[in-house]
């Protein structure tokens, strides 16, 4: 479980969190909506410990664990993943290679077989993220997602540049990520396998596309560094391409 | 052809002369009388002492010699193995080669000038050896031929010149290791090297250097490239030295005619490099490239680059990365020079830290910092060099990962 209470950060002296509450149970996955520069990929940045994302007030606990202070690297180990928007470029690191590396270098992690599954063999003997499109990112975090199998996910808008061909890979990929894709077995109804579910994930998405290939549990809003609005992600889609993000504003004025 | 006294002249009139650049060295500091050392057999390699074996690998000689083509070893004067397993190929000391063939004066001091400097001139007063390496028209080299000049005797100052020879349609790889005994500490090696790369010829050149701290370096290297032929030459430096300067040049004087320079170099704390390239296009269709990547780890790197483009339709790039770790200089100074209209040049020069956005980035997939930073130098000095054989590529490999130990 990821809690997040009354999380105050700030970037470059400028706050960009104000008084986040945020609670995500195993099994769940959440939908963060929000306008061009409201504080959506801060709030994934912090979680996953980008130290210029300076913790100013708050805490965020994962598993039971206070991370708010804790280093990037340990809070990988301790299960949390991301699939960045804009990843740098590592010149000279093959694909493979990283793959491995999310693979923790274990042995039964094969990146070609795990390559196959979103398309991206032909890539493996390439450097990191260079020359890739907007698509190919995507996929290649994807994949590194796949290799390190981290119980809580956070997605930085994991359809954006991903052409029509690719789009339902992406989705079904995520979905299967976060056992979404699961399905009833002779021995345990759909309900029993519903509860086994413990993958945690986060998704900031501007289209909603990502809707179409799974059940998100709840959908967020952040406007302007606050959480204003919780609801099903499918009401606020809608209730946002109707009236736009406007509408938040009054929720937020309503909610303060 | 000049007769050798014409020679010895030319060089005696340059003995002082100062390089044009790098630390100017006294070389009355050191020894060069020759030193004796016995010939030694393939089983005796086999069977050297492990510190000098460890020496030899790490300079990228294969002791087994099984997946070599030939083998040549001088310790410090003295040829001390010397064979070739090819058709095709031949491999022989320079002192034979100009005492026995006649063939050899229309290549000896024929890019180089004897009289460029008092390094050059030195390999002229009191030649010791080097190797001749020819591939005969046609041939093709199926496994490397290494060559290693090591130096045992200290305070030596060992006088190096070597001729490498593809003639046309022949393809030949060359790998050579320049390493010095665990317990020698000061000495200079100077050698001058000319490559011949004839018609549809392809060389391929990967020197692996190894020195010791206290040791100075001058080689001294020009080629010449005829055309349709291709000239890739490698240079790995990961360990100290006290000075190394060279500017290895090479004539692209056929059309179609390519070269490329690949270079890797750790700069460690008291060491000083001045190293460059130097790329003359000449004809239509000629291609050259320059690749350096330098880390400072405390130590002075002078990295050089210069290309020159004489004639239209000549393509030319000039790539030049520095990374400083651990304080120390870094100097790029790469130069772009068209004579003509129709001449497409470029280059990229940077000189910088890590990125803390990919260390971060490497930390998100579970690597520790150092971790992170490692993996980021590796990736920094590993290139990739089309048209190398894979021996040779895992030789410059290893080197690299070799130099993580002391990189870190």
């Amino acid at each position: 479980m990821l809690v997040i209470e009354d999380l105050q950060v700030e970037l470059a002296g400028k706050q960009i969190l104000k008084h986040i509450d945020l609670e995500i149970k195993p099994g769940e996955t959440h939908i963060l909506f929000g306008p061009n520069g409201s504080g959506k990929t801060s709030l994934l940045m912090t979680i996953m410990g980008y130290p210029q994302y300076k913790v100013t007030g708050g805490k965020i606990t994962f598993k039971g664990v206070d991370i708010t202070h804790m280093p990037i690297n340990e809070r990988a180990q301790l299960g949390i993943g991301m699939a960045y928007q804009r990843p740098p470029t590592i010149h000279g690191l093959k694909t493979r290679q990283m793959v491995k590396i999310c693979a923790g270098n274990r042995d039964d992690v094969d990146p070609e077989s795990l390559a196959r599954q979103v398309n991206f063999e032909d890539f493996l003997d390439r450097d990191v993220n260079a020359g890739f499109s907007g698509g190919e990112i995507k996929r290649s975090e994807l994949l590194q997602l796949l290799a390190q199998n981290p119980d809580l996910m956070l997605f930085d808008e994991p359809e954006s540049g991903v052409d029509l061909e690719n789009i339902a890979l992406v989705g079904t990929t995520i979905a299967k990520l976060l056992q979404k894709e699961c399905s009833p077995t002779d021995l345990k109804s759909m309900l029993q396998v519903k509860r086994e579910r413990t993958k945690m994930g986060l998704i900031i998405t501007h289209t909603g596309h990502i809707l179409e290939y799974l059940t998100a549990d709840k959908g967020q809003v952040l406007y302007n560094g606050v959480l204003s609005c919780a609801d099903n992600p499918r009401d606020i889609l809608q209730c946002i391409s109707e009236m736009g993000y406007e509408e938040c504003v009054r929720c937020t004025l309503a909610s303060n | 052809m000049y007769t050798r006294e014409q020679l010895k002249e030319r060089a005696l009139k340059a003995k002082d002369k100062p390089a044009a650049i790098g630390p100017d060295l006294d070389l009355s500091r050191y020894d060069k009388a020759p030193v004796e050392h016995r010939y030694i057999d393939h089983d005796e390699l086999l069977s050297l002492p492990p510190l000098e074996k460890e020496r030899l690998v790490m300079a990228g000689i294969d002791i087994t010699e099984k997946e070599r083509g030939g083998t040549y070893i001088q310790k410090d004067t003295a040829v001390v193995h010397c064979d070739v397993k090819q058709d095709g190929i031949e491999v022989i000391p320079i002192k034979k080669a100009l005492e026995k063939y006649d063939w050899i004066w229309d290549y000896y001091w024929k890019l180089v000038a004897v009289d460029t400097d008092k390094y050059t001139a030195a390999a002229e007063l009191d030649l010791h050896d080097g190797y001749v390496i020819r591939a005969l028209p046609g041939a093709k080299s199926v496994y490397p031929i290494q060559a290693c000049l090591y130096m045992d005797k200290n305070n030596l100052q060992q006088n190096v010149h070597n001729i490498i020879i593809a003639e046309e349609d022949s393809e030949l790889h060359i790998i050579t290791g320049c390493s010095t005994s665990p317990h020698m500490k000061r000495g200079a090696h100077l050698g001058v090297s000319e490559f011949f790369v004839k018609k549809n010829a392809k060389l391929s050149f990967t020197m692996i250097h190894n020195w010791a701290e206290d040791m100075d370096i001058r080689p001294r290297s020009v080629a010449q490239v005829e055309e349709g032929g291709l000239f890739l030459n490698n240079y790995i430096c990961m360990k100290p030295v006290r000075s190394l300067q060279m500017y290895p040049t090479t004539h692209l004087v056929g059309e179609n005619a390519v070269a490329r320079f690949y270079s890797i170099i750790v700069g460690s704390p008291g060491s000083e490099y001045d190293v460059g390239g130097r790329i003359y296009l000449k004809k239509p269709g000629a291609r050259a490239e320059i690749v350096a990547r330098t880390i400072s780890n405390g130590g002075k790197i002078v990295a050089r680059g210069h290309l020159i483009g004489e004639v239209p339709d000549i393509k030319a790039h000039l790539e030049c990365k520095g990374l400083i770790l651990n304080g120390g200089i870094i100097h790029a100074i790469p130069e772009l020079e068209g004579h003509t209209d129709g001449v497409e040049m470029s280059h990229e020069a940077a000189v910088g830290k890590i990125a803390q956005e990919e260390i971060a980035y490497l930390m998100s997939r579970g690597l520790s910092e150092d971790d992170a930073v490692a993996t980021i130098v590796r990736g920094f000095l590993s290139v990739d060099i089309p048209g190398l054989p894979p021996q040779l590529q895992a030789e410059i490999d290893r080197a690299v990962e070799e130099s993580d130990k002391d990189v870190m």
